[in-house]
């Protein structure tokens, strides 16, 4: 059997164990990373990269429609076909480009990849399945990066027909009838791109309202949405199981059964920690609920052994991954590191697009902070108007006594590159003045961010 | 838009000028009417000055500690429609305000009545302390609230070993800069990598000597240079007193105030006054005038949070020991609470210093102008003393005083300390009516 010893061994190869491994690699330390499947997990291969691109065809395809018929524009064209199966090789090709640089910096970095299987079989050592056989590779430093899979829902595991977002990004034909169970973002991100593709969409929910992470302020213009695109969601309604002559039977909320047609059932309900199939067992690691417990510095219970990204819970976002990871490797290196972070941004790439950093109202209020608040909405915003996109707002949450801002939060179409400013005005401890007082280009969507902060000094000019 | 115009105020009588001591808004500032717009400073009272109207702050004129005259424009502030301007006379803009004739008309102006714009008298509202600072701006952090940095200060912290928790931020809502970084490893601050104490100290704060602090300044220079000070120690056997003081506290009623030795050092003084009564006056040096006052009226030098202030107790001659001690404490606490009022804190023709248990052994007072006298008490210590033979413990204690040569020579001054130090050590002569 072989044996390989190194410094640091990362246990999969998603954006938060890449990004440690190139940054360990950058670093000098002797680094091996270890990867089951392809580089770059979920994100790049079945989650963040393909979902976009599939949203974006989706988008492009609905314009073409909407061209068909009748628009203010004056455009007028024929109606346009689509083929999925085209579709997808696109994005696979996008994905295949993406994960294949990530081989290449990993090997420009110095960075061994062992492709199979890894199981920890201790502290410090780890069993990886190869296609040449077993490895067994001895490291000090143990980076655990195992990601997260999709929540099944029992009764309705996933397989034929009930389908995963793994699944539906790779489907070969639109279906005619799709039903989404869960209202989150997964869920209406993908609902949103069939519906635009021509499938009917249902959205099955079992709480009272969708995207429950997000106010009801800034989910308003996305159920609009949903409602203008045809998307039926029903609310307070659980899904039982598949209806014998196929379709879903779900309870409604007036507590009869119902069965809605569905050539294809999605599920997303959400994800869950990555904890079997790799040996945790053997770790004996401290767990906070159902994902490993970390400290600031992203250390286990164990010396020696650090984890990242959404295997230690949430929020399970890649970015967020990233930012552990190179902090693990900095500390590997003996960096003084802690994971001090003002803002992890969050975007839901709906239609329209969700955003938020930092505090919410109400969590500000939560957190025993008197605040003030201002709103500005793109239907008073110039460039919004001439995209015809007029939904949705900018929100600035400040301190009352100092300005400080808080939180910032929008929806509307393209919001999602706001959160690169928005961030950085949070991690930089922006106050209200520092925003109202940067100038911002004008004829732009931006405008709306200081237009906010203005608002909230109580002098907000185009309002 | 127009622009209204704040002139500094007229704020008491015969008052010609006044000292800016802090502005609470700055040019761009939106204010809203009663908003305070400024602190400023006479020799009788700091007062705020109040925004009259709503509007924007367009500019500040005069720094802080400057002296301003009375009707000089300090404050321009835009506003909606007409603003003041035109009420506001041109000459009004020049230091010396002329003697308020009422404003001709000039011809220039449209002869037509145009309606007056709105007049808003400047009300100025006295304080006792100088008024909060304008939110937001350089705000600190609070007790145990996370500190703010931007991710490079923040980085550059943790490489160095510092917690940014015990960093000072200079910036808005305290957030922390580099420099503020720097500072506090230039301090030597935990983790610096230098030992602390061991580093030199290369900082120079600049304060900027205003308010009372100047006020102090400004006295103190002007006694020193003008008045020829002779100082005269003795030392006070206080035992006999100070037993007198231990029974009269033991058997004090319970409306009557603990005594200190203050009241009875007072009560010599008021006594030997009598007897010199040189000691108790003012002397104007420009007209060769000595005010010689048949009251004796005793200023109380008094550490206040702000500084030094000197409280007087009028007419010492009409009060008992009780009278006085009551009076002293009165004053003292008004003195540092701030409700002490103007005439309280002038009039005095003869002070009286003691820092307590900080006096020492001799110190060299400085005399309150224009008083001609001051006596200072060091601190009371038990001390051998020969006596018939032996040496005994006594409780003993200084009298440090000062006296304006011009009109006081030593051997008067002398004379009057040995006259107030008979009576404390032989204390029941404080008591009898001579």
């Amino acid at each position: 059997m072989e044996t390989l010893t190194c410094n640091v061994l990362v246990l999969g190869s998603g954006p938060g164990g890449y990004v440690a491994a190139i940054r360990a690699g950058q670093l000098g330390l002797d680094t091996v990373i270890v990867e089951g499947e392809a580089h770059g997990g979920t994100c790049l291969n079945v989650g963040c990269i393909p979902s976009k691109a599939l949203i974006h065809a989706a988008d492009e395809f609905e314009k073409a429609t909407h061209f068909s018929g009748d628009n203010p524009l004056g455009i007028s064209a024929g109606a346009p076909k689509l083929d999925l199966s085209k579709t997808i090789k696109w994005k696979d090709a996008i994905v295949g480009r993406l994960t294949g640089g990530i081989g290449g910096l990993l090997k420009k970095n110095k960075v061994r990849s062992v492709m199979g299987w890894g199981r920890m079989v201790d502290g410090k050592t780890c069993e990886v399945t190869t296609k040449n056989g077993p490895v067994t590779i001895k490291a000090k430093n143990i980076i655990l990066a195992t990601g997260s899979v999709p929540v099944e829902i029992p009764g309705l595991s996933f397989g034929g027909d009930v389908i995963s977002s793994t699944e539906a990004l790779s489907l070969d034909s639109v279906p005619k009838q799709l039903v989404v169970i869960g209202g989150g973002y997964i869920g209406l991100e993908l609902g949103t791109a069939y519906a635009k593709m021509g499938s009917r969409v249902t959205v099955v929910e079992a709480m009272d309202r969708i995207l429950p992470q997000y106010d009801k302020d800034l989910t308003k213009p996305v159920s609009a949405s949903l409602k203008a695109l045809g998307i039926e969601v029903m609310l307070n309604t659980k899904a039982k199981g598949l209806a014998d002559k196929g379709g879903l039977v779900v309870e409604t909320p007036g507590g009869e059964e119902a069965t809605l047609p569905a050539d294809k059932i999605l599920v997303t309900v959400g994800r869950r920690a990555k904890t079997d199939g790799w040996g945790l067992k053997e770790l004996d690691l401290s767990m906070n609920g159902n994902v490993i417990w970390i400290n600031d510095q992203c250390k286990t219970s164990m010396t020696g052994v650090y984890a990242i990204g959404d295997v230690t819970g949430e929020p399970m976002l890649a970015h967020r991954a990233m930012a552990q990871g190179e902090m693990v490797a900095e500390i590997i290196a003996g960096e003084n590191r802690t994971f001090d972070k003002v803002s992890i941004p969050a975007v839901c790439f709906t239609d329209p697009e969700i955003v938020t950093a930092g505090l919410s109202p109400d969590e500000a209020k939560e957190q025993g902070f008197d605040t003030k608040v201002g709103v500005f909405p793109f239907a008073a915003n110039g460039r919004a108007m001439t995209m015809e996109a007029e939904m949705g707002f900018v929100r600035i949450v400040a301190r009352k006594d100092n300005d400080l801002v808080l939180g910032i939060q929008a929806v509307g179409k393209g919001v999602a590159e706001l959160s690169a400013t928005f961030s950085l005005s949070l991690e930089m401890g922006a106050c209200l003045q520092d925003i109202a007082g940067t100038i911002h280009a004008h004829p732009t969507q931006s405008e709306g961010f200081q237009e906010a902060a203005l608002k909230a000094l109580g002098h907000a000019l185009h309002i | 838009m127009g622009l209204h115009k704040i002139q500094m105020p007229d704020v008491g009588e015969g008052i010609t000028e006044a000292e800016i001591v802090e502005w609470n808004v700055k040019p761009g500032d939106v204010v809203r009417e009663d908003d305070v717009l400024a602190a400023v400073m006479t020799d009788k009272a700091t007062v705020e000055i109040p925004s009259p109207v709503d509007g924007t702050v367009k500019e500040i004129n005069g720094d802080v500690g400057a002296m301003v005259a009375v009707g000089t424009v300090i404050i321009a502030l835009e506003v909606e429609g007409e603003g003041n301007e035109a009420s506001i006379s041109q000459e009004a803009a020049a230091p010396t305000p002329e003697p308020a004739p009422a404003p001709a008309p000039k011809t220039e102006e449209a002869p037509a009545p145009a309606p007056a714009p709105k007049k808003t008298a400047t009300v100025v509202k006295p304080v006792t302390s100088s008024a909060p600072k304008h939110s937001g701006a350089t705000a600190m952090r609070a007790e145990g609230e996370a500190p703010i940095a931007s991710p490079a200060v923040r980085k550059r912290a943790m490489d160095a070993g510092i917690k940014l928790s015990y960093v000072m931020g200079s910036g808005p809502a305290g957030r922390i800069t580099h420099e503020d970084l720097d500072t506090y490893i230039a301090g030597g601050g935990v983790g610096a990598g230098r030992a602390v104490g061991n580093v030199p100290n290369m900082s120079v704060e600049e304060i900027k000597v205003i308010g009372l602090r100047r006020k102090i300044a400004e006295r103190m220079q002007d006694a020193k240079s003008r008045i020829p000070h002779i100082t005269y120690v003795d030392e006070v056997d206080v035992t006999e007193v100070e037993s007198l003081r231990e029974h009269m506290n033991a058997n004090r009623r319970e409306d009557q105030p603990k005594l200190t030795i203050l009241p009875f050092i007072m009560k010599a003084m008021v006594i030997s006054i009598r007897d010199y009564p040189k000691l108790s006056s003012h002397y104007d040096d420009g007209n060769d005038m000595l005010y010689q006052y048949g009251a004796a009226h005793i200023g109380m030098a008094a550490q206040t949070p702000g500084g030094l202030m000197v409280p007087v107790l009028r007419h010492a001659e009409t009060h008992d020991i009780w009278g006085l001690a009551a009076e002293t404490k009165r004053l003292a606490d008004a003195a540092r609470d701030g409700s002490i009022t103007r005439d309280e804190l002038t009039g005095s023709t003869i002070t009286l210093t003691s820092l307590g248990r900080l006096g020492g052994i001799v110190s060299t007072p400085v005399i309150n102008s224009p008083e001609v006298a001051i006596v200072g008490v060091n601190k009371m210590v038990v001390r051998p003393v020969y006596q018939d033979g032996g040496f005994v413990p006594r409780k003993m204690m200084n009298l440090s005083s000062s006296f304006d040569h011009r009109i006081v020579d030593g051997y008067d001054a002398a004379e009057f300390i040995q006259r107030i130090r008979g009576l404390l050590e032989n204390p029941a002569t404080l008591f009898i009516d001579s």
